[in-house]
């Protein structure tokens, strides 16, 4: 496998991620102290682009217009606040430590480090921590109307992975919440005529010149035309890929584009094989169903996992006795139960379904049942908790959560790997800054519930416009690039060849049937569990397919109009591309870590092994050489404050 | 079953349309409309036709991306739902069904069922917030929140922006997606400060680009985050109080409509620098 693998990537030196050293305790603070400043004169002079206006894209452009540089941001959407941050339902961490219950700055980083197996920086996961306090201030204070306790202080939950109660949430729409409250503080800087927002615009390339990030191209969704915007500097906060799986909980429009793009144009992109397979979404029933639905997380503070005892029981649930019941979350790891991380839950219901043991009709899923809640609680306070859930629930599926238990399976998620950054966010382009899931930061390879709208949050609202000055300062006195520059016109054209090439393929078939095929191989060959094997031939299948489609997609229309299958196309293409890297970085990993499970590497009990000596680090990789081998670095990880410890949730 | 479908059909915002008959076989009770209107692009991909465009992405009925006429009513037959989440229930085999974009003066048609909604982003952008500076908030706790009108608020904060009241408007009017807002903010300590100038500023804007209430109703089933009705009421009556204030304090306005034309002008720096707003950088 070893040799096979030396003839699929090359190996080049260790990257550094420029975290300062010090009492991580102290080290934002120092280091803010550390990061140039831009006189307020001054920043008029600067023109930043940011890419997307989810909550860390929101955040960073309306924080950076407040403080008057020229910010230019756009999104793919018909308005800011479509983006996706808006699906997430549970709620967002804070170590606010409203509660009695020891909970502290210091436990929610360790929280954060080790429910990430150990494969992140701690001084980025400590800084995440901190701020967390500042993101909660800050969102209350743009009225985002979190759930309250009775004497008006702020409700918070526990949350998969935790034995603190540090969750803030609104109803279980804390992620709409969050995201309108950041579009508003968007639309009030483009209402005072500070910011330039560009709706139905996508980016499809970045602007290299001299080594660094000088602009985007982008193109007109509605009229076609194609243009260059330049800068001093880019903020990508587009998102995560886990729509590459084709099912996933994702927003259909969700893709890898920018960030990829980026990558080719020299970004490093670090561990694509960590993706994050949720639990708690519900299972599919036929083919035409559009997406995997998710139910939040929070469901299982209350609701029991369990599967029948006996393999190809069809039985309703109702009729299943109570002794012929398997609650194996219970079973398994009796002290985190049902709250059991997400990868253990997720890969804990594929050994359930592997038994045979699935349930509904297709036996694709396990059952949340709420029949003890219901009776302990009263009816009153589960639907005060999951009313819009359960109605969710039974909209989608037509059966009844009150009465019989809901039926759920894994499904890709959120995906932890991304572009490359260093600690103040920018990637390995100087001048490209990366925020919030279309970063690799924080999580390391595993995202503790409720991390993912606070890393955005903290991203876009309190790293970002701090460490973009850092990077403005020096360039004082300094224009952007003009249009006809030739590296922007190049990359101009470049853009224009690949839209060509696409509209000129001619095929047989439309971009959806390839997205549908290789989101099949990645289920199949990066999933929930890897092995060298299947890795191996799900990247040859992944490259056939990528030259299938480039033989055979069908891409109707032109592109001086308004069309939706010559956007997906794109995307498609991409895709095709990431996910090789993907199924290269999991074979690349010889180890199992938070999400990425290798059956290769297990414990008896048939959990993940670590190998610490070996890949305690980051893999960031460097596009193709000329040889066509992407290039694996790697940034070494050291643990000082939360030593190496193996995970138990027994 | 085996639904007829009545499609419409625009390349571009100055092409006339038409309605287009398609034919779908195999569409099932438990598909959405969207879901229907994959399944007729896939057929059309194959045959080598253009698909329909159409506005989605969650899925999931958060987003508020969707929304097409179904048989004349915003989102679907459902009341409350939308399109991504209404199902095919209601028809049976052999039906036919017309799918047309929201319709509405204030959202032109771009594409077949894809529109123009950006006159509530500029409602929302001439006062919907609160403005705190980032870095600028104080602790959490310092504002507590009865626990009644929390709730409420996330009530009224629950809009999706999905446009669907305007369309269900004979008037196009915008009320309960200004409303829902308004009482989102005036429900909240922290949206005190600027309740007054905040209402007049959205109304102002609202009148210029949508049309006026007169009380039909036909908002409310429309609306798939469940508005209430009672949210007009509310914003009628927090804009007379602010006309009121304003009288009575005579601040000057710094929200005026004239810095509203920079949403379809263009930021500060590509204007003329006398029109320059104040604080503009």
């Amino acid at each position: 496998m070893i040799a096979d693998l030396d003839q699929r990537r090359a190996v080049g030196p260790e990257i550094h991620g420029a975290a300062p050293t010090g009492d991580l305790a102290e080290l934002w603070e120092q280091h803010q102290l550390d990061l140039k400043l831009v006189n307020p004169p001054n920043r008029r002079k600067f023109k930043v682009i940011v890419v997307g206006t989810g909550l860390a894209g929101a955040g960073a452009a309306a924080t950076l217009s407040e403080l008057g540089y020229q910010v230019e941001a756009f999104t793919f959407h018909d308005a800011p606040r479509r983006a996706h941050s808006v699906a997430a339902q549970g709620g967002i961490n804070a170590a606010k430590a409203y509660k009695a219950d020891g909970d502290s700055v210091e436990r929610f980083f360790r929280d954060t480090v080790k429910g990430g197996d150990f494969r992140t920086r701690e001084a980025d996961a400590y800084r995440l921590a901190e701020l967390s306090v500042r993101v909660i201030d800050h969102m209350t204070a743009q009225g985002v109307p979190f759930a309250r306790e009775y004497g008006g202080g702020i409700a918070t939950r526990s949350f998969g992975g935790v034995q603190v109660s540090r969750t803030f949430y609104a109803r279980g729409q804390t992620g709409q919440q969050l995201q309108i409250a950041g579009s508003q503080q968007l639309l009030k800087e483009v209402g005072a005529g500070r910011l330039k927002l560009n709706t139905r615009t996508e980016m499809l390339d970045l602007i290299v010149s001299e080594g660094r990030a000088v602009g985007i191209v982008v193109r007109d969704l509605v009229t076609g035309e194609i243009r260059p915007v330049t800068a001093h500097a880019v903020v990508l906060a587009t998102g995560g890929y886990g729509n590459a799986y084709y099912k996933s909980t994702l927003a259909k429009s969700s893709n890898v584009s920018a960030t990829w793009r980026a990558h080719k144009r020299g970004a490093l992109f670090a561990n694509p094989c960590y993706v994050q397979f949720h639990p708690t979404s519900l299972p599919l029933n036929s083919e035409w169903q559009s997406k995997v639905t998710l139910m939040s997380e929070s469901l299982r503070n209350d609701g029991r996992v369990w599967v029948p005892a006996q393999p190809g029981d069809d039985r309703p649930p109702n009729e299943i006795p109570e002794e012929e019941r398997d609650y194996y979350l219970e079973r398994l790891y009796p002290s985190f139960g049902n709250l059991a991380p997400r990868d253990i839950s997720s890969r804990a219901a594929k050994a359930q379904l592997d038994a045979g043991k699935g349930v509904g009709p297709l036996r694709n899923g396990v059952y949340l049942d709420f029949s003890d809640a219901i009776a302990r609680l009263g009816r009153k306070t589960i639907e005060d908790r999951y009313s819009n859930l359960f109605e969710l629930y039974i909209d989608a599926t037509g059966e009844d959560p009150w009465t019989e238990p809901m039926r759920i399976a894994p499904g890709p998620h959120f995906v932890m790997g991304g572009l490359w950054t260093d600690y103040d966010g920018m990637s390995s382009i100087p001048g490209l800054f990366v925020g919030g899931e279309a970063s690799f930061n924080y999580h390391g390879a595993n995202r503790l519930g409720a991390n993912s709208l606070l890393s955005a949050s903290v991203d876009g609202w309190f790293v970002l416009p701090w460490t973009v000055p850092n990077y403005l300062a020096p360039q004082l006195g300094t224009d952007p690039l003009p249009e006809d520059h030739p590296d922007v016109q190049a990359t101009v054209r470049q853009v224009r060849e690949q839209l060509d090439a696409l509209l000129s393929v001619g095929g047989t078939r439309g971009p959806d049937y390839f997205h549908k095929e290789l989101g099949e191989l990645l289920w199949d060959h990066v999933g929930v569990e890897r092995n060298a094997h299947s890795l191996a031939k799900g990247a040859d299948a992944i490259r056939d397919l990528r030259e299938e489609f480039w033989r055979d997609v069908r891409v109707v229309g032109h592109g001086q109009q308004l069309n939706q299958e010559l956007e997906r196309a794109g995307r498609v293409a991409d895709f095709l591309e990431q996910a090789e890297l993907m199924a290269l970085d999991a074979l690349d990993r010889e180890e199992s870590a938070g999400a990425h499970f290798r059956t290769e590497h297990q414990t008896e009990e048939g959990e993940a092994r670590r190998d610490d000596e070996n890949w305690a680090n980051t893999s960031a990789w460097a596009p193709p050489g000329p040889d066509g081998r992407p290039v694996r670095r790697s940034e070494p990880l050291t643990f000082e404050r939360v030593p190496l410890a193996t995970r138990s949730y027994k | 079953m085996r639904l007829q479908l009545e499609v419409w059909r625009q390349d571009h915002a100055n092409d006339p349309g038409r309605f287009e008959r398609y034919q779908v076989d195999e569409a099932g009770a438990e598909m959405s409309v969207l879901e229907l209107l994959d399944m007729l692009n896939a057929q059309l991909v194959d045959e080598g036709r253009e698909p329909v465009a159409f506005d989605h992405d969650c899925r999931e009925g958060i987003c508020g991306s969707c929304g097409v006429m179904v048989e004349g009513r915003p989102h679907g037959p459902v009341d409350y739902t939308p399109s991504c989440l209404q199902r095919l229930r209601s028809f049976s085999d052999g039906d036919t069904g017309r799918i047309e974009p929201f319709r509405s003066e204030a959202f032109p048609v771009l594409r077949d069922l894809v529109v123009d909604r950006s006159g509530l982003d500029r409602i929302i952008a001439s006062g919907g917030y609160v403005s705190t500076p980032t870095n600028a908030a104080t602790e959490a706790l310092t504002m507590p929140v009865n626990r009644n009108e929390a709730d409420q608020a996330m009530d009224f904060a629950a809009c999706i922006g999905c446009g669907a009241c305007v369309a269900a408007c004979p008037n196009a009017a915008a009320q309960l997606f200004t409303g829902a807002k308004v009482a989102h903010m005036a429900s909240l300590p922290q949206g005190q400060v600027e309740r007054a100038e905040r209402v007049r500023a959205m109304v102002d804007t609202m009148e210029t680009d949508f049309g006026s209430c007169t009380n039909m109703g036909e908002c409310e089933p429309a609306c798939p985050a469940d508005i209430p009705l009672r949210v007009i009421a509310e914003l009628n009556r927090e804009y007379r109080k602010a006309l009121w204030q304003h009288r009575r304090t005579e601040e000057p306005d710094r929200r005026g409509i004239r810095w509203l034309s920079r949403l379809r002008t263009g930021p500060w720096w590509q204007s003329d620098p006398d029109e320059r707003p104040p604080g503009g950088g």
